[in-house]
């Protein structure tokens, strides 16, 4: 009898943990998944600068400074390894972008100029793109970690090689009241 | 109630609507079984096994075609193939569009829906389908004239959360049974007009047993009345159901766009359009962000509201958005 309540304790204890095991793997795909949606959303940015910087080059002539800060902050945001690292380069170039953004608005030529107002567009959906991506992906990697750290998943958690994921975050102050410009609002 | 209640809510449902359905079918069959086929003495349910296998078919054939119905019947277009021949103008506006719908897709962590545009100068948008990675969003031309990227961006994050909740499943089954028990009491009625005469004259000559008459009276009033009813009855749940679900489509929306008062203004430009949607009938009604009818039975909420009215008032929508702002602030 007592062989049988034991058998059976540690059935259910083995049923646990494998159920257990399967949850976690499942969000840490959620998480890699999330993660090469906001590296596909970073690339597109990548990709849309050099374009948007050339078109406004010729009628923001004197605006130099605005244009090649936007251009360094991509070469700095290409060479980004790692969520943390990438947070904080590519948080530098949506600063820079933010300003040449709003630069932009004074001249009513570009406002004006269709090709210019398509890539505009292009920007300020990839700039959301990003920001809806990585909304998701820290929604996500919260969960991840608050499932392995809470008992008893956390005693075997580490054992199995689950590691809490990195957040992306924003960790310069300043980027954080980075002005959201938004060109279609009349 | 969080996304994992409610899709366990919305799946809870489906599944209840389709037993009832079943029922109704069986009733139905049954009801055809003791009039014309019980009383001759043989004892093999036809009735029940066509009311059954008719229904399961038509069913199955609008829930997995209701999609397509739909945007055929309001003439809907893929914005891909409006932007291969728009103007300049036009072609900002529809890649705007599809931009939005692409970053709610990312916020909501479903694939990409198909994304249509309704040649309408009403603005009003509504999502179909059979949940994420097999639907659709249509917007009407007069929503993307007369919203600014924001409030568009509110009106697609409430249509990708009917998706992501498994609204538009729960609607297009819904949809798809009202369809088929509409048809097959259509069908009832035919046979009973047609055919009762001959029946009463046989069963006459049959038997002259009183009692077993006025029974079988008695259930085939009962049968008779289900069978005229139950298209109504049917309609009644779908707008019960829907007019929950846009209270929480307006939630989850602005918790994907972490932006309430976009949807809010957005609302508030919908409803200012008087003019009904007029490419948008009444079967698909319950799908859009506003009643396409423009009916009054909208206005209030109560009984006879909670009845026929496919969505609840717009100013206690727009109300619980403003109040969803006012706290976030704080």
């Amino acid at each position: 009898m007592m062989i049988i309540i034991f058998v059976a304790v540690v059935a259910l204890l083995v049923f646990w943990i494998i159920g257990s095991y399967n949850r976690l793997v499942g969000m840490r795909n959620q998480v890699l998944n999330g993660w090469r949606q906001i590296d596909v959303q970073l690339k597109r940015r990548h990709d849309l600068i050099p374009n948007l910087v050339n078109s406004v080059r010729g009628s923001m002539d004197f605006e130099r400074d605005t244009l090649t800060a936007v251009m360094d902050a991509r070469a700095k945001a290409l060479t980004a390894t790692g969520p943390a690292d990438a947070a904080q380069k590519e948080g530098q170039l949506t600063q820079a972008l933010g300003r040449l953004i709003a630069v932009a608005e004074n001249y009513p030529t570009l406002k004006s100029n269709d090709s210019v107002r398509t890539l505009m567009e292009e920007l300020t959906g990839t700039e959301n793109k990003v920001g809806f991506a990585r909304q998701f992906y820290n929604d996500i990697v919260t969960k991840f970690n608050t499932a392995q750290q809470v008992f008893p998943t956390n005693l075997f958690a580490a054992a199995f090689g689950f590691k809490p994921a990195e957040l992306f975050e924003i960790t310069d102050a300043a980027e954080r009241d980075a002005p959201v410009v938004d060109l279609s609002r009349r | 109630m969080n996304l994992y209640e409610q899709q366990t809510a919305n799946r809870r449902k489906t599944w209840l609507i389709m037993l009832a359905f079943i029922g109704f079918l069986l009733f139905l069959g049954a009801g055809f079984d003791a009039l014309y086929i019980g009383e001759a003495g043989g004892f093999v349910p036809v009735g029940s096994l066509l009311a059954l296998t008719v229904g399961s078919v038509s069913s199955a054939m609008s829930y997995f075609a209701g999609d397509r119905a739909v945007l055929l019947a309001t003439a809907a277009k893929p914005v891909e193939e409006l932007a291969a021949t728009a103007t300049d103008d036009e072609k900002l506006k529809l890649q705007r569009l599809s931009n939005v719908v692409d970053e709610m897709a990312i916020a909501a962590g479903i694939p990409r829906p198909r994304v249509y545009v309704v040649p309408d100068a009403d603005p009003n948008a509504f999502a179909t389908g059979r949940g994420p990675g097999k639907s659709s969003i249509a917007v009407t031309r007069g929503l993307l004239d007369a919203l600014d990227r924001d409030e568009l961006q509110g009106v697609v994050a409430h249509e990708m959360s009917h998706i992501r909740n498994l609204d538009v499943r729960l609607m297009t089954i819904v949809a798809a049974l009202v369809g088929t028990a509409a048809l097959l009491s259509e069908w009832a009625r035919r046979g009973m007009m047609s055919g009762g005469g001959s029946r009463r004259r046989s069963s006459r000559d049959r038997d002259g047993d009183g009692g077993g008459g006025a029974a079988g009276l008695i259930f085939f009033a009962i049968w008779a009345i289900a069978i005229v009813i139950a298209p109504f009855v049917v309609q009644a749940l779908a707008m019960m159901v829907s007019r929950k679900r846009e209270y929480l489509a307006d939630a989850s929306g602005a918790e994907l766009t972490r932006n309430p008062m976009g949807l809010a203004r957005a609302l508030e430009k919908i409803e200012s359009a008087v003019a009904p949607t007029q490419s948008i009938n009444r079967g698909s009604a319950h799908l859009c962000i506003a009643d396409p009818l423009g009916r009054s039975v909208n206005l209030k909420e109560g009984f006879w509201s909670d009845l026929f009215a496919s969505h609840p008032p717009m100013t206690a929508r727009i109300a619980a958005l403003k109040d969803m702002a006012f706290q976030g602030r704080t």
